[in-house]
């Protein structure tokens, strides 16, 4: 009964084992890969452990608050950032463990060749309610 | 039309259509769409006797959906196959719901969604709102939940301790939409103790009055902790002390102890502080020394060496912390309080640094914070900047 945070990063995770850049696949590799993220998305709905997710677009604008009556601040996009998340996925699992099996099943996606990608995803634990139980 | 009434009413009836032999999925199924005709029809014509009508009500339901089904002979064999309904202790039903809410071949969150839905009567959309899922996520959850437990025979002996800790991780979930879970989980609690007339659960329901007691000074209006020994006392809900009090001391008196019962024995002793500095920390650290020899649990030996650390001073807490498992959750925050409590700020210091960024909760982990930063400014040679 805790929430996961999975997060796919496009650039700054380490190196995925099939890594070829998705712009160098076929359509068919795209479509391919497409399918399993939505099965895999779809298998978390019937068993109940899907929350929500979302894929990013790759541009990112950094906005601060720049004071009173003042228009925020923008920045960016850093052309060289090192991190650029490509998307996320939110689920509800019973253990951690679950969570770590679950995130090994995701980064079996299917890239170039139709050879899975065995990318790294990062799995971040979302933080809950203050327990009760505590003195 | 009387909610509470209806959900008070959801486990008996379901009780009633299992022991009728219906297959516990459709019993619950059949109470559901009872439940939606009795929302629209009791606000103008109350009927006399509410279970039976829902029970009726949702056996024709029952009925109805199944006469069509292929599966009709197979059913009706099953049905003629039981004994005859005759008079049946709803009671026992009721405990026999919550058994099968809690069965082993379901995780701990199925159980719980299941606990919510076919024992406290929540629909499906409010267990939802109460764990931030998507409605249709938890449906499934229950689904799966039904089908896992579809062939468990009801008369089955449960465990009660399973149903405990599922009752306990309702209370514990602080989650509040439409529905206030801890008073849920106490309101079943209480059905469990009168069903089950056991000394642990009483003592379970004990430890949850005493800590709902301090539910609204636990935290400040923007949410964060206020850590016990700065609590209001005044704002202490008396009246739930002293009805956990009570349930206590009669579980007690029956000398079979457990774990939850000394949970809220060491509850009681700090709701019986008036002051804070009167708590009675030597005896709460017998009952510590008491819980350790019941579960050897490193958390316990964890939170003995804090109420150490108070009964005895600093160098006794951190001699007792010594001997505790380094990678038990909030170690680092006790340490952290004990070695300020001894007067080494620095220690102190960093380990608040670290028990922050170890914190399961984004309140703690404020709390944790402004407790480094607090120090950070009292110790000599750091300036503010």
């Amino acid at each position: 009964m805790a929430k996961y945070l999975f997060l796919k990063h496009y650039r700054g995770a380490p190196a995925s084992a099939n890594d070829v850049p998705m712009d160098q696949w076929t359509p068919q590799e795209i479509d391919a890969h497409m399918q399993y993220m939505e099965d895999f998305a779809d298998k978390l709905r019937a068993t109940g452990e899907f929350v929500d997710s979302q894929a990013l677009g790759p541009e990112g604008t950094f906005v601060r608050y720049d004071g009173e009556g003042k228009p925020p601040v923008t920045d960016g996009p850093f052309a060289e950032t090192k991190d650029l998340i490509a998307g996320w996925m939110l689920i509800d699992v019973d253990t951690y463990a679950r969570a770590l099996e679950l995130a090994g099943e995701l980064s079996a996606a299917p890239g170039a060749g139709g050879k899975p990608i065995h990318e790294w995803l990062e799995v971040r634990p979302a933080m809950g309610s203050p327990t009760t139980i505590e003195d | 039309m009387d909610e509470m009434l209806l959900r008070e009413l959801t486990p008996a009836v379901i009780g009633v259509l299992t022991r009728r032999g219906l297959d516990f999925a459709s019993a619950e199924d059949a109470v559901q769409e009872a439940l939606i005709q009795a929302t629209r029809t009791w606000t103008d014509d109350m009927p006399s006797d509410p279970k039976g009508w829902l029970v009726t009500v949702a056996w024709r339901k029952f009925l109805d959906g199944h006469r069509s089904e292929e599966a009709r002979r197979e059913r009706e064999f099953r049905t003629w196959a039981e004994p005859p309904p005759g008079p049946t202790e709803n009671a026992d039903d009721t405990l026999q719901l919550f058994f099968l809410c809690a069965h082993p071949l379901l995780s701990p969150s199925s159980a719980v969604a299941l606990t919510l839905r076919a024992v406290a009567g929540l629909t499906t959309k409010q267990i939802a709102e109460a764990y931030l899922v998507p409605e249709s996520t938890m449906a499934q959850r229950i689904s799966r939940a039904k089908r896992a437990v579809r062939d468990v025979r009801f008369e089955e002996h449960g465990d009660l301790s399973t149903v405990r800790r599922v009752l306990y991780l309702v209370f514990n979930e602080g989650y509040t939409g439409d529905v206030d879970l801890a008073s849920e989980a106490i309101r079943l609690t209480r059905q469990l103790a009168v069903l089950s007339a056991d000394e642990e659960t009483a003592g379970l329901l004990a430890l949850m009055l005493l800590h709902q007691a301090r539910r609204s000074a636990r935290t400040r209006p923007d949410g964060s902790l206020i850590p016990l020994a700065e609590q209001d006392r005044s704002r202490w809900d008396t009246t739930l002390v002293a009805e956990g009090v009570d349930i206590l001391q009669a579980a007690l008196a029956r000398d079979r102890l457990g774990e939850f019962q000394v949970h809220a024995a060491i509850a009681a002793l700090h709701a019986d502080a008036q002051p804070v500095e009167e708590t009675d920390w030597v005896q709460i650290v017998s009952w510590y020394d008491e819980l350790v020899r019941i579960t050897g649990s490193a958390v316990v030996q964890l939170n003995r060496a804090v109420a150490v650390g108070e009964a005895d001073g600093a160098a006794a807490g951190l001699a007792a912390l010594a001997s505790v498992d380094r990678s038990v959750p909030r170690y680092a925050a006790a340490a952290a309080h004990l070695h300020e409590k001894a007067g080494d700020s620095q220690t102190a210091a960093e380990l608040y640094v670290e028990a922050a960024r170890l914190a399961s909760s984004l309140a703690e982990r404020h709390h944790l914070t402004l407790c480094a930063a607090r120090i950070g400014q009292h110790r000599p040679g750091i300036t503010e900047s």
